[in-house]
């Protein structure tokens, strides 16, 4: 009873008029004033469809919850994505790519005014960390949602807010963080600091323009690279470089501070497991931390906030050297981050109302004693990405996508026991309230929360960042969290793109992971677990893939003729009986066949044959319930099976390729598994025509824009040699030559788009 | 209150629920009789037989001969045909055991497979050579069921896809195989025939086509030739040499690649058998308005009330032995009900309406002896049918008509006439199944092969002769001297008068297993309810001297 009663009691008890436990405001005063009312009408200058959109649909269901209207803005490509249908009011603000749309400023101060909007939420990404459009607003009398101008400047340039924070006390990793960009410079400082070094945008974020180098040798390809990548998606070249932590991990804070100088900690966050430096999974709390870490890691992640009069969400990233137990302040970002949701779920709260709140010119609505810190969440990201082909970026349509069923849309509001508050109440020496160890008494609904970026039929392109969505789960304790995880990511299939999705289950499912051991070189130090040689497909598999393509041959017809209702019907004895030859999804291998035989009206003998064994299944019924799920029963084992049909795209001439093959995707216990059914020999015979030989072709290997062509036409070239460098969803791709030859033909030109498969460079082989 | 009474039972009706209803025939058969288990087993053994004997003759020219194909890359004809069809749907194939146990050689389905099917979404008729039985070498019943089958297509406004490899006539049977109307010059004639009147005629030559065989594809509307693997010449390199002295090989004579870039004999170049039939389907897929159309049934179909196997103890294999014909339209028609018409008057042929696969159709059945009022009777529901352009169905177990003086006085010849009269004249596609015996003129009665039914098929236990075994060893006795001859003519004529020996010599259109009557007849019915451009078939859709306009039909340009 108790329980129900506390459960009713929301965010508005703590009112800031108790006062009681607001150890952390300066200013009490504010406490006596009257609480300020929401906006009415907000603009979120953020994007749906493509790179961490969800970020504007979240905003706008917050808004919604509080009665406070939306104005969403968008591209011309983006004009059908969620966030549009979703906000109250939509205004197109130009074209797809986001220089011309997301960031420009004058259209959306525009939009603005002409919605009558008084704030505007960045999101994150595009204009979110942009201090100019923060001044620009102001300017226009427009509040926006997040820190001053001034934080976002100190913080947004690395080496100065390193400065800043050496200064106030708060650890950095030894570094250059001079003005000085002369590469030898550069080089000189990197051997000062010693390697391993990193190479960092100064502006940068997101693991754009960032570069590790393990020798001097090969310091100046990074660094160009580096920069290059840094002024296009930074706008400044400038990079800083410093000390490379071997065994790290990736600690964050997230802190929260109001205009009345209060500022609390919301607790940590560990996001270390990561891929192409960028993160994959998250969780809060960080695992292992002793309360008296975690109270010194909050302290100077609030000192750090407050050294740039800190207001709003704000992240504070440390790296936690596992080696000797010391963390360095890393950067901080001025803004809520992807994975604020493993923050919210642990401690019940709404960080997005928070900003509002915060905006607002109220008061943090609770004090640091009154956070909770219960359970355990993770957030999972799901790319769309191979993570065998080393987590590069795929693109392409999302043919199918079934996903787990969420069972909350914001975090559930959580309340802290008796006991942890007697104990909190017990542990007075401290003051502050930051020394917290982690409740995992208090009873945990488990929930599993789910943001998407995308639906079913969506174009995942290559102009943005590849996330499909995020799931985000919260248990009683780690371990729980994890079962969540993993049930979660079986139940979560996509069909049409390459995704990190059973990467992500074998990472909640390894041992070192699940023990906590992390750092941010997890995923090359146990490589071998988490990529384990993918088993041969199963004889069940098999069966259900052949009987999936015979059923959804069956003619559907508009009209039910017996011609077509008497599905393969034969007289006289004679049977319906069809042989199917699978392979794996790399086509290499001998196809697999599988003879499948109708017996009974609705059932089928199916023998499958891989390599020198066979096996048989008799009388199996079998009946599509959709087109996408097989209904069947396989040595008495009832099975409802998701199996998608990929075709390849119509426009490219059948090879040996899988890609020009279409591609079922079974997933049968918990694992996807992709086959495809293999051209026969006379379409390759007529594709072969139109594909010609191709060694010494370079070709796109997914849809790219060309950044540099390094090569003209009668260029003498070696094996390895860089060619062509492309650019697919803001990851650079550098192709080399695979003969040593004469270039006979160039066929792209910088800065164009290229399709998948596109022949770039033709090099005429050598003769010896 | 009494309105909502009547709406709601005039929905039952509507609706057709699996309510009772009058028209449900009653099961009257006890499965656990003996007599019933005993003409069960009967008719299991016939089956099985029936069975045994079609697998045999899918195989066509057995393993050696199928080797020989595949190693040259070839797809074996039952694949071709299996890839030519719509995946997952029925194949109605025609006279499996033709040519069974005829000539002293093995010429399983006389070499070449027939049947009706479904390509790219279209029923056509497909005609396949066996090149594993004598190379495809057309014997004289090859030919009766290549023109049967185009006859068929001809009536049904079908399609025809010919899938060629064979030699042409097999000349020690040149005889029997060239010079008659009926012979193989008529399979262009039909062709030309078919072509004119609108129904697509497709060859794809998988491998020689040579001499008269040439023609199939040269005829063709539109064809394809297997690149180094199909030929098409009017005569072979030796009789090139013997004639003119050229030599030259197969491949440069009448290879794929010569034809599809030189002669334009062939329209299509394909990589192998496959690509062939790929080519195939979508020529079929390309039609358009030629071929007409499928009309679906007016009302959804329903399953009968009680199982088809039944059947088997329901007749068994003694025609001696009287069953209720009801009790096998109550297994074959949708929902097993059957509106009866003049259920009292002549009750030993029944008459009235049903739907198979919700199809429409007018069954004449035979419950006995026709007499002059079972005539009458047949012939006023025969009359009905025409009217109302209802198929019928005729389900045959007949003796013949009744005979006596009280019969002849009675008027059975001139009564018998018109039932003759109707069946023949009647304007409706007609469909005959023999489930007992047709004898005598009964076969005439209950429309035989002579009147032009759209399909005819026998059951395994089916009889057909001109009377039955019992009348005609007395008929023996009495006309002819000599009695050691009897027992002999006797046991020859009994032999002569099984399903076996008729479906052998094209007499019907395959035998079929009772348990498939309901599917087969459905079928049929709905390629009956066709729309076709030249209007119904039975009236004379011929091209030649009588101005009717039709033209010629596509010429090979």
């Amino acid at each position: 009873m108790l329980s129900i009663q506390k459960k009713r009691v929301g965010l508005t008890n703590f009112a800031p008029s108790t006062g009681r436990t607001f150890a952390m405001v300066a200013d009490p005063s504010s406490r006596t004033t009257q609480r300020k009312p929401h906006f009415d009408k907000i603009l979120i200058a953020n994007r749906y469809a493509f790179c961490r959109g969800e970020i504007a649909c979240r905003v706008i269901r917050t808004a919604k919850k509080l009665g406070i209207k939306t104005v969403a803005v968008y591209s011309e490509v983006d004009a059908s994505s969620m966030h549009v249908q979703l906000a109250d009011e939509a205004y197109c603000i130009g074209p797809a790519p986001s220089s011309d749309s997301y960031l420009r400023m004058d259209k959306i101060i525009d939009v603005c005014h002409r919605s009558g909007t008084q704030a505007v939420h960045p999101g994150y990404g595009f204009l979110s960390e942009n201090a100019q459009f923060a001044e620009r607003l102001a300017k226009e009398g427009l509040v926006f949602i997040g820190p001053p101008a001034s934080a976002i400047v100190s913080m947004g340039s690395k080496s100065e807010s390193k400065t800043i924070m050496s200064n106030a006390g708060v650890p950095v990793v030894p570094g250059y963080h001079g003005t000085n960009q002369d590469p030898e410079h550069l080089l000189h400082e990197a051997k000062q600091i010693g390697f391993p070094v990193l190479i960092k945008a100064v502006h940068g974020g997101g693991g754009k323009g960032m570069r590790t180098v393990d020798s001097a040798e090969a310091f100046h390809e990074a660094l160009t690279s580096a920069q290059r990548e840094a002024l296009k998606s930074f706008g400044s070249s400038n990079v800083l470089v410093e000390k490379y932590i071997v065994h790290p991990r990736h600690v964050e804070v997230q802190i929260f501070a109001d205009t009345h100088g209060g500022c609390i900690s919301l607790w940590e966050r560990d996001c270390s497991v990561q891929r192409r430096n960028q993160k994959i999974i998250e969780e809060a709390p960080a695992p292992g931390l002793t309360p008296e870490m975690r109270k010194d890691l909050s302290r100077k992640a609030i000192d750090a906030a407050q050294a740039v009069n800190y207001v709003g969400a704000g992240t504070v990233e440390f790296i936690f050297d596992n080696d000797s137990n010391e963390f360095y302040f890393m950067e901080m970002n001025t803004r809520l981050q992807v994975e604020h949701p493993v923050t919210e779920m642990i401690t019940g709260l709404d960080l997005v109302e928070w900003q509002l709140e915060v905006a607002a010119g109220n008061p943090l609505p609770l004090p640091q004693s009154a956070i909770p810190l219960i359970g355990h969440a993770f957030e999972a990201r799901i790319y769309a990405e191979n993570p065998r082909n080393g987590f590069l970026p795929d693109s392409g349509s999302l043919l199918y996508l079934s996903t787990p069923e969420p069972t909350h849309t914001f975090a559930p509001p959580l309340v802290m026991s008796a006991i942890t508050l007697a104990s909190l109440s017990a542990s007075s020496d401290d003051s502050s309230g930051l020394a917290r160890i982690v409740d995992t008494i208090t009873t945990v609904e488990p929930s599993l929360r789910l943001e998407q970026g995308f639906g079913q039929g969506a174009l995942i392109g290559m102009f943005y960042d590849p996330m499909i969505a995020k799931l985000v789960v919260h248990g009683r304790d780690r371990t729980e969290a994890l079962r969540l995880l993993r049930r979660a990511l079986e139940q979560y299939k996509v069909v049409g793109v390459s995704t990190n999705i059973e990467f992500l289950r074998t990472l909640a499912g390894n041992d070192a992971f699940v023990d906590g051991q992390l750092e941010t070189g997890f995923i090359p130090k146990h490589f071998d677990q988490l990529f384990p040689r993918v088993p041969e497909p199963s004889a069940e598999v098999l069966a259900q893939a052949a009987l999936f393509v015979v059923l959804r041959d069956q003619p559907q017809a508009p009209v039910a003729t017996p011609w077509t209702s008497l599905s393969s019907r034969r007289f006289g004895g004679d049977v319906y009986d069809r042989i199917i030859k699978l392979q794996k999804d790399d086509a290499s291998a001998e196809p697999m066949t599988v003879h499948v035989r109708a017996s009974n009206p609705g059932s089928y003998d199916i023998t499958v044959q891989t390599g020198s064994s066979s096996t048989s299944f008799n009388s199996v019924p079998g009946r599509l319930l959709s087109p996408t799920t097989l209904s069947t029963s396989l040595n008495s084992v009832s099975l409802h099976t998701t199996i998608v049909s990929q075709a390849p795209p119509p426009s490219l001439p059948a090879s040996t390729s899988p890609n020009t093959m279409e591609r079922l995707h079974v997933f049968h216990n918990g694992r996807k598994i992709t086959l495809v059914l293999p051209t026969p020999k006379w379409l390759l015979s007529l594709g072969g025509d139109i594909l010609g030989s191709g060694k010494g072709a370079l070709k796109a290997p997914m849809p790219s824009v060309v950044v540099e062509v390094k090569v003209k036409m009668g260029d003498n070239v070696e094996v390895g040699q860089a060619i062509v460098v492309l650019e697919s969803m803001k990851t650079e791709t550098v192709l080399r030559a695979d003969v040593a030859g004469v270039v006979k033909a160039v066929r792209c030109t910088k800065a164009e788009m290229v399709e998948e498969g596109r022949e770039l460079v033709d090099i005429e082989t050598n003769e010896d | 209150m009494y309105a909502t009474v009547r709406r709601s039972l005039g929905r039952r009706v509507v609706n057709g629920r699996r309510a009772y209803h009058p028209s449900v025939l009653p099961s009257r058969i006890s499965t656990t009789s003996p007599d019933f288990v005993a003409k069960a087993e009967a008719m299991d053994e016939l089956v099985a037989d029936f069975e045994a004997k079609t697998t045999t003759a899918r195989l066509g020219g057995g393993a050696k001969a199928a080797e020989r194909m595949r190693s040259k890359g070839k797809k074996l004809p039952r694949e071709r045909l299996s890839l030519l069809l719509d995946a997952h749907t029925p194949f109605l194939e025609l006279s499996q055991l033709a040519a069974h146990d005829v000539y002293p050689d093995l010429v399983p389905g006389a070499g070449i497979i027939t049947g009706i099917g479904r390509i790219s979404g279209r029923e056509c008729v497909a005609v396949v050579n066996d090149a594993t039985v004598k190379g495809g070498s057309y014997y004289p019943l090859t030919v009766k069921k290549h023109l049967r089958a185009q006859e068929i297509a001809r009536e049904h406004g079908l399609p025809c896809v010919y899938v060629v490899e064979s030699g042409g006539a097999a000349l020690p049977h040149q005889a029997n195989v060239f010079p008659d109307k009926e012979h193989f010059g008529r399979i262009f004639y039909n062709m030309a025939q078919m072509s004119a009147l609108g129904i697509p005629q497709i060859a794809i030559v998988h491998g020689i086509s040579v001499a008269g065989g040439a023609y199939v594809p040269a005829m063709a509307d539109e064809n394809i030739i297997v690149r180094e693997q199909g030929r098409i010449f009017l005569a072979g390199p030796p009789l090139v040499k013997a004639a003119t002295g050229e030599e030259v090989d197969e491949e440069t004579l009448g290879g794929g690649q010569m034809h599809s870039s030189e002669s334009g004999v062939t329209d299509h170049l394909a990589r192998d058998d496959e690509h062939a039939i790929a080519i195939a389907r979508g020529i079929v897929s390309d039609l358009g308005k030629a071929g007409g159309r499928e009309v679906p049934p007016p009302v959804p179909p329903q399953d009968p009330v009680y199982p088809a196997h039944e059947l088997h103890g329901i007749v068994g294999t003694d025609l001696r032995q009287a069953f209720d014909m009801r009790d096998v339209i109550a297994r074959i028609v949708d929902g097993s009900r059957f509106r009866e018409f003049k259920k009292e008057y002549g009750p030993t042929v029944v008459t009235g309406f049903a739907n198979i696969h919700g199809y429409p159709v007018g069954i004449v059945a035979n419950n006995g002896i026709l007499f002059s009022q079972s005539a009458l009777k047949a012939t006023h529901f025969i009359e009905l049918c025409s009217q109302r352009q209802i198929p019928l169905l005729f389900l045959v177990n007949v003796t013949g008509y009744m005979v006596g003086s009280k019969a002849e006085k009675g008027g059975i010849a001139k009564d018998g006439a018109k039932m003759v009269r109707a069946v023949a004249c009647s304007d409706v596609p007609k469909l005959t199944v023999i489930v007992g015996g047709s004898y005598g003129a009964g076969n005439y009665g209950m429309c035989g092969r002579a009147y032009s039914p759209r399909f005819l098929w026998m059951w395994p236990n089916a009889k057909v002769s001109v009377m039955g075994p019992g009348q005609l060893s007395q008929v023996m006795t009495s006309v002819s001297k000599d009695p050691t001859k009897h027992s002999s003519l006797k046991s020859e004529i009994e032999e002569q008068s099984t399903a076996l020996y008729a479906t052998a010599r094209l007499w019907d259109d395959g035998i079929i297993r009772p348990t498939d009557t309901r599917d087969t007849v459905g079928l049929a019915l709905a390629l009956s309810a066709r729309e076709h451009r030249y209007g119904r078939a039975g009236r004379s859709a011929q091209t030649t001297w009588d101005g009717d306009g039709k033209g010629f039909g596509v010429f090979r340009m």
